[in-house]
This record gives structure tokens, C-alpha cells and sequence, in this order.
């Protein structure tokens, strides 16, 4: 079993962090590939998001912490499309996407493990894969399942197996692989360690440090604010609906706040 | 087996692959958008008298038969377009009622662009009834078990074997995921309400010939259909066809050994012990999913 403790920082993401400690953001070179501001959203007559400002530049991992209820899913939600934005906007790799319908953003290269994994339990887990890679040419298929099958070599044997009948850690992979069959330039990952044995959200987060170490683009939504802080080249902290903090993930970690309420110290 | 029993299973086999095929198209809309499409009948009529006015028009059989179906899927996506997409946040309940008043409006329709007489409809291939093991069966008969085998099979492969029928199964069993996938839901609904209007359409045609045709022949069809598919587990089409033919038979018994005063009840005495024994249908079973 390995635990990832301390975050597998690659000498480029490690040259980008030395030195700053104020205004991170700036250090990153070029425009963001997502930056929302003061986005606002509402469920009904409920508001849910409150003038939320987020950035994620390319190759950088990016965890956003907070309790239950607190607005993470809706506010991935709104990046992903399935949820209206109210005011504010979402800006990816310089166009305005807040009013393109969800299954757009997918062929723009946006895609979303949903929350608790959300297979399709009676499609085998084949066709589960096969249903990630929609928005593609129909040729590049094989090769795409093949390199998930090599990532993830249990969803191999288990291939023709209904989803439904996977465990709580095989479905996780293989929401996390479907949504990668999409070949995206963002991924988001609503609370990939959601109800799974300890022993498999070491696994989970040994994937997502792999993807990093890919150089592919992370929003990770989390509970588990430990694990995710300490993997996350920055944080966002948020609460009911405001995002109340943001920093580099290893200076949050040590925040007197953030350990007091989320971290439990 | 006698010759009086076997001739009842072979008509109870007919109209029950009529009730299959109306079944289906339950199923689908259902799995779209889990709206239950009470128009479902309409389609049926609408198929049967179509065609019949196209034929009294001079048309020959065939392409009065396709121009007929094309227009019921124009009728089935117009419905779809026009009354159920601009309600799509309303509540299950208001679409399904949408559908209730969509299928008065039709009938309504149908009445004024033709009339409210019975018409007939000639046999594909003539009435000379074929006999087998002392009972009888009609060419049509044939015409309406070929017919439902070969769609069985093909819409078998679509679902299963098509890049936009799997997509459309995935839609079924989340669709906000399947947005996620990159799925147009909304053409995956419209669609849907295309094949199911060319199911009911095709039930409509084939069983003209049998039973005559009329502005309202679309209700009894309609709801009989909707019993298959709660028989078969609303939702599952294989289910539904299933409970076409179990419809179909119990039926075609009760008016043989019964009452055909009974007949038409027997549908709806079907659907009320499924849904007091087995609510998920007869053949549908519960999914095993971990979580």
C-alpha cells in the first residue's frame, strides 16, 4: 500500500512554486484554461453559489475543499454545464462557455467524473468506456481502451462485466477512465475518494498524482481535505457557497483555520 | 392440443404482437425521458388511417404504407417539439397529462381531416385462410408475426450494437451523465418519440386488414399496449413485448372460453394483479448495483 503523503512534484510544477507566497496565481505564466468570476447560481429560488472566483491553469492540480452542502458539486456542476449559471461567467481557454449546453463542453475537452461515480450499472464495462470516447472519431476507439486497459488493468479482465456489479473502488476507475476515453484538456473529480476503504483512496489518489504527473489539468472536489490539499498545487476553500480562502495547497494545509475545521487538528 | 385452443393461441398470438409492437413504443418514450406517452394509440390510428386515405386516393399499396408511417414519426416528433420540449422542467405528472390531452386533440384532429366511420383496409397478401392442425390463420396473421419478429430483432440490433442505440440506453439509465458523455439528450428524446410513433404506425397498418380502422380505434390499442409494458416491466422492451403476446392470449381465451363481453377487461384485470404481485412486471427484475 502506498500512501501519497507528499505530493510527487514534478521539477517544472516544483520551479513554479518556489519563492511565492503571495499572489500564486501570478507566477503562472500565460491566460488560465478556466477562470470563472463572481459566478453565481441558484437551485430554484435557493442560491447556491455566491460571486465565486476560480482560476486552473494548464498542468496544474487544483483541489477545491469544504464541507457537505457547501456548494462543490454545484459549482463543478456549472463548469460542466449540467447546471445554470445565474450571473458571473465561466471562461474557458479564453471563450465564454456559460451558455453552451453540457454536451458541447465535452467536445471542447471538459470532462466530469460525476459524484459517487454514477457508472452506467447495467452496460458492461466496455461499453461504459466506449460511451466516454462519444465525442470521438470512431477509429481512435481502440486505442484509447487499450492505454485505459494498461492504466487500469482490472477494468481489462472485467470488461464485458455489467458495471453495476464492480466494487465501490472499480467503479471509481472506471468513471475516472470513462471520463478520460474523452480525451480531456480539463478534468473535474467530484469526490473520487466518496465512500470507499481507506485502502482504496490511497489508490484513487495514486491515480490523480499519476494524471498530474501527465501533465493533465485537475479541478478536484474533495472532502477529504486532508489528501487533497497535499496533492493540489493550490486550494480553494470553500464555504456555504463563498469561496473563503485560496492558497498553495501545502500553505493551506497549515492554515490554523483550515486545520481546525476541516482538517481536524 | 385441440383445434378450438390452437385457434384461439393463434389469434391471441396476432393481436398480442399488435399490443407488443404499441408496448414498445411505450417502453421507449418511457426510457427516455420516463414520460408515459398516452398519444401512444394515436399513432396506432393515426398509421391505419392514414393509409387507409392514401389508398383511396390511388396510391399504390407500398408507398401508401411508407408516406403513412413517415407521417405518423412527423406527427410523433411534432408532438414531442411542440408539447413536451417547451414543458420539459415541468413534473412527470403535467408531461404525462400533456400526452392525455395531446391524444384528445388527435383524435380530434383525425375526425375533421377524415371522418367517424369504420373503413376497411384489404389483406397484403389476400384472405385465404391457411389451415394448420384444424384451426385456421390468415395470411395477414403472418404478415403481423413476420413483421413484429423482424422489428424485434432489428430495433435488438440498434440498441445493442449501434454506437447511437447504446447512446441512447445510457440516456435511459442517467441522462445528465450521458450529457456528460457528450450525448444530445434532447435529440435522444426527439428520437425517441420518432421510432415509438413508427412502431405504432406500423401496429396501426398490419392490423387494419383484422380489425377495421377508425378516429378511435387508437384508445383501446393504446391502453393495451400500456398494459404489456407494465406486464413486461415498464421500461424493460423486451419486457413489454413479452407481455404483448401474455395479453394477447389471455385475451383471445377469455373471449373463447368465457365472454367476448369480457374480453376487453382482461387487459386491465392483467395489469392490476402485476402490479399487486410482481409491481415490477413480470419479467423485470431488479438491478444489482453496488454502491
Amino acid at each position: 500500500m502506498k500512501y501519497v503523503t507528499v505530493p510527487k512534484l514534478l521539477p517544472r510544477t516544483l520551479a513554479r512554486i518556489d519563492g511565492m507566497d503571495t499572489n500564486i496565481v501570478d507566477m503562472n505564466q500565460g491566460r488560465p484554461i478556466l477562470k470563472i468570476t463572481s459566478l453565481a447560481s441558484h437551485y430554484g429560488r435557493i442560491q447556491a453559489l455566491f460571486d465565486v472566483d476560480i482560476e486552473v491553469f494548464e498542468g496544474e492540480l487544483v483541489a477545491l475543499v469544504g464541507a457537505n452542502g457547501a456548494g462543490k458539486t454545484t459549482l463543478l456542476r456549472t463548469i460542466s454545464g449540467l447546471q445554470r449559471v445565474s450571473s458571473g461567467s465561466i471562461h474557458y481557454r479564453g471563450d465564454d462557455i456559460g451558455s453552451v449546453p453540457a454536451e458541447q463542453r465535452v467536445r471542447l475537452g471538459i470532462s466530469q467524473v460525476p459524484e459517487g461515480r454514477q457508472v452506467f450499472g447495467p452496460m458492461s464495462v466496455e461499453d461504459n468506456l466506449r460511451l466516454g470516447a462519444y465525442t470521438r472519431p470512431p477509429e481512435e476507439l481502440r486505442d484509447s481502451l487499450e492505454q485505459m486497459f494498461d492504466m487500469f488493468p482490472a477494468l481489462r479482465e472485467m470488461r464485458s462485466l455489467a458495471a453495476g456489479t464492480l466494487s465501490g473502488g472499480q467503479q471509481q476507475m472506471l468513471a475516472i477512465a470513462r471520463a478520460l476515453m474523452a480525451k480531456p484538456k480539463l478534468l473535474l473529480l467530484d469526490e473520487p475518494s466518496m465512500g470507499l476503504a481507506p485502502l482504496l483512496v490511497a489508490e484513487v489518489f495514486n491515480t490523480i498524482t499519476m494524471l498530474k504527473d501527465q501533465q493533465m489539468t485537475i479541478l478536484l472536489v474533495e472532502q477529504n481535505a486532508q489528501k487533497a490539499l497535499s496533492i493540489a498545487d493550490r486550494g480553494y476553500v470553500i464555504e456555504t457557497g463563498r469561496i473563503v480562502l485560496t492558497d498553495r495547497g501545502s500553505t493551506l494545509l497549515d492554515n490554523k483555520e483550515v486545520q481546525t475545521a476541516y482538517l481536524g487538528v | 392440443m385441440s383445434a378450438e385452443l390452437l385457434q384461439f393461441i393463434f389469434s391471441g398470438i396476432t393481436v398480442g404482437a399488435i399490443y407488443a409492437l404499441v408496448g414498445l413504443g411505450f417502453s421507449i418514450i418511457y426510457n427516455a425521458s420516463q414520460v408515459i406517452n398516452f398519444a401512444q394509440g394515436e399513432f396506432v390510428m393515426i398509421g391505419g388511417m392514414a393509409t387507409v386515405s392514401l389508398l383511396a386516393a390511388g396510391l399504390p399499396m407500398p408507398v401508401a404504407i411508407v408516406l403513412a408511417i413517415l407521417a405518423t414519426i412527423v406527427v410523433g416528433m411534432a408532438l414531442e417539439k411542440l408539447a413536451i420540449e417547451p414543458a420539459r422542467s415541468a413534473s412527470i405528472v403535467t408531461l404525462i397529462i400533456i400526452t392525455i390531452g395531446a391524444s384528445i386533440f388527435l383524435r380530434g384532429l383525425a375526425q375533421i381531416v377524415w371522418d367517424r366511420n369504420f373503413h376497411p383496409m384489404s389483406s397484403f397478401s389476400g384472405d385465404k385462410p391457411i389451415n394448420i392442425g384444424g384451426a385456421s390463420i390468415v395470411p395477414q396473421s403472418l404478415w403481423v408475426l413476420g413483421s413484429t419478429v423482424v422489428i424485434v430483432i432489428a430495433l435488438w440490433i440498434f440498441f445493442h450494437r449501434t454506437r447511437f442505440g447504446k447512446a441512447i440506453l445510457a440516456t435511459s439509465f442517467n441522462s445528465d451523465v450521458a450529457r456528460l458523455m457528450g450525448i444530445n439528450v434532447r435529440f435522444v428524446l426527439l428520437f425517441s418519440f420518432a421510432l415509438a410513433a413508427m412502431l405504432g404506425a406500423i401496429a396501426g397498418i398490419l392490423i387494419t386488414p383484422i380489425i377495421l380502422t377508425s378516429y378511435q380505434v387508437g384508445v383501446l390499442l393504446g391502453l393495451k399496449g400500456f398494459s404489456a409494458a407494465i406486464v413486461g416491466g415498464l421500461g424493460n422492451p423486451m419486457g413489454a413485448i413479452a407481455g404483448g403476446f401474455v395479453v394477447g392470449i389471455a385475451e383471445s381465451m377469455t373471449a373463447g372460453y368465457i365472454s367476448s363481453d369480457y374480453k376487453d377487461a382482461v387487459a386491465f384485470i392483467i395489469i392490476l394483479l402485476v402490479l399487486f404481485l410482481r409491481p415490477q412486471g413480470l419479467f423485470g427484475r431488479k438491478i444489482s448495483e453496488r454502491v
